[in-house]
């Protein structure tokens, strides 16, 4: 009972605005194709409201899309008798496999620190290092670097100003998921805020699978590994045969 | 043309995948070496994770080397005697190799091992090839013949366990190639390589093996080791990625082909001394890759995140 009373007043500051956001996405399912080369995802919604909208308050839409965090160890070169070298690996503890965020003002106009730490949504915030080893003199230098690394591959992105609001009720973003993609299932996000303030969020996954052909593989290359690996052997073989014998035949 | 490789988990250009795979199997039939020194530094320049890049190439030159031994075969220039004292040798240093790599990747020093080992073979051999070819090119224009080396007696000549091999013009003790093999093999495990580059010259200048047999033997053997380290990787690693085999074997088949027909074509020497230069300028590549500052100090460790 008491737990019960303390969620309704967790939630209790939420469900008092009244203000709540209603969305969807153009596909909640990524296949990944042997032709994929990325996927755009379209969001569109409004925000439902019993009250005429408060004049005064500035709406803003955050639009966020995680891959799904893992532990990712990082080693930083040194120098060693003239020969870069990689060091001791350093633990991240969490972070997410792709971020794509897109809002609808520079990011903390729209969202104030302490419900970016809340909610976790940041940049900043998605990457985690909790405990590092004595012997590091710099952890948060990892941390950054792991985000420098991940944004210039493609898979950390934050696209201030990619969410349209109109009429102060309707929003849409579209979302570039890169073809660097992984398996997983990821998770989009959808902020409603005034003056900076968390009112509502939307929920729902992005289930990004292999299909077909790449599907297939995959799934032998793990589960039937022995046979995978002769099969290879067999194809390396049989493509060697054909273009011998292809040739002997046409350029003797 | 964009294709998705399963294993690798990343979209990549077909048609530069295809490109490359003919580049290196030109090489790979004009010299008997596998192309796998070449390919691996290059898969992994456009992003391909190293030990995805590592095994997949060993899979792709398990074609390009059969492609290559079935159009020796009909030339009668396979030693088959010499390749099987070799292979037994190598599939001992494979197995070898295997673990050697495994612990290196523990430490993450497999990159930093991997390309150690790249600059020192790559350099010996290089620059002894480079010197032999020039010296023996000074030579032939001069008029004057070098001797046949089968006639020169050196320590390996009086080791035990002495074979005939008849196609290599030689009377030898065992050792010496099963030794070579050996080596070879764990090079090819380590480095995700063939190890023709290695092989060949050990062959001509070690063995002393008539030259017109030392491309269809190398060969030969190359085809045994990697698909051994093929299964080996797909079993343990599940790193070989059938995507992109395909793609980088067809484009190897052809141009190994290519590179047989063009072999008998251009002059000896001349080909060694291309072989020569181009085993330096990889060497000095990746030489130049250790000690300079990188621009990321950073890296993300493979070991982990699947």
């Amino acid at each position: 009972m008491r737990r019960l009373l303390a969620l309704l007043l967790l939630l209790w500051p939420l469900a008092a605005e009244g203000e709540e956001v209603v969305a969807a996405l153009s596909q909640t399912r990524v296949a990944i194709t042997t032709g994929f080369t990325g996927s755009e995802i379209f969001v569109f919604g409004a925000t439902k409201r019993e009250e005429p909208a408060p004049a005064d308050q500035q709406l803003d839409i955050v639009v966020a899309v995680t891959g799904p965090p893992e532990p990712v160890k990082l080693r930083k070169k040194e120098r060693v008798a003239g020969i870069w070298i990689n060091g001791e690996a350093v633990q991240i503890d969490s972070a997410p496999s792709l971020y794509v965020v897109a809002t609808s003002r520079p990011f903390h106009e729209a969202m104030s620190f302490t419900d970016d730490l809340r909610y976790k949504v940041g940049l900043e915030n998605a990457v985690r290092l909790i405990d590092a080893p004595l012997w590091v003199e710099d952890p948060d230098a990892y941390r950054q670097a792991l985000m420098r690394i991940r944004r210039d591959e493609g898979l950390y992105f934050v696209k201030e100003g990619g969410v349209d609001i109109i009429e102060d009720t309707l929003f849409r973003a579209t979302i570039d998921l890169p073809a660097k993609l992984t398996e997983g299932d990821y998770l989009a996000r959808i902020f409603l805020l005034r003056d900076r303030q968390v009112l509502d969020v939307f929920h729902t996954s992005i289930l990004v699978r292999k299909v077909g052909l790449e599907r297939w593989i995959y799934w032998m290359a793990t589960e039937m590994s022995w046979l995978y690996g002769l099969l290879s052997i067999a194809v390396a073989l049989t493509a060697g045969w054909l273009a011998s014998a292809f040739f002997r035949y046409f350029l003797p | 043309m964009n294709i998705y490789l399963p294993i690798a988990e990343m979209s990549v250009n077909a048609l530069l995948l295809l490109g490359l795979g003919g580049g290196v199997g030109l090489l790979s039939g004009l010299f008997g070496v596998g192309g796998g020194f070449l390919m691996t530094p290059l898969l992994m320049l456009i992003g391909i994770p190293p030990a995805v890049a590592v095994a997949t190439e060993a899979n792709q030159i398990v074609a390009s080397s059969f492609s290559g031994v079935l159009a020796h075969w009909r030339r009668k220039t396979v030693d088959v005697k010499m390749g099987l004292v070799l292979l037994s040798g190598g599939l001992v240093g494979s197995f070898f190799g295997v673990r050697i790599f495994a612990a290196l990747r523990e430490m993450g020093q497999s990159e930093l091992m991997v390309s150690l080992c790249y600059v020192v073979f790559l350099g010996i051999v290089g620059g002894l090839m480079l010197i032999e070819s020039v010296n023996a090119m000074r030579r032939s224009r001069k008029g004057t013949r070098r001797k046949p080396r089968g006639s020169r007696h050196t320590w390996i000549h009086g080791l035990p366990f002495k074979m005939r091999f008849r196609q290599s013009n030689l009377y030898i003790s065992a050792i010496p190639p099963f030794l070579v093999g050996l080596l070879v093999g764990v090079l090819a495990a380590i480095m995700g390589v063939g190890g023709g580059f290695v092989m060949v010259p050990a062959m001509i200048y070690l063995l002393g093996m008539a030259t017109t047999v030392v491309v269809g033997t190398s060969l030969f053997q190359i085809m045994f080791v990697t698909g051994f380290t093929t299964l080996t990787h797909a079993i343990v690693n599940q790193t070989v990625d059938a995507v992109l085999a395909v793609l980088l074997l067809v484009g190897g088949v052809v141009g190994t082909q290519i590179g047989v027909r063009l072999g008998p074509k251009l002059r000896a020497e001349q080909l060694r001394i291309l072989l020569a230069l181009l085993v330096l300028v990889v060497c000095f590549v990746l030489a130049w890759g250790l000690v300079a500052r990188p621009d990321e100090l950073f890296s993300i460790d493979p070991g982990v995140g699947h």
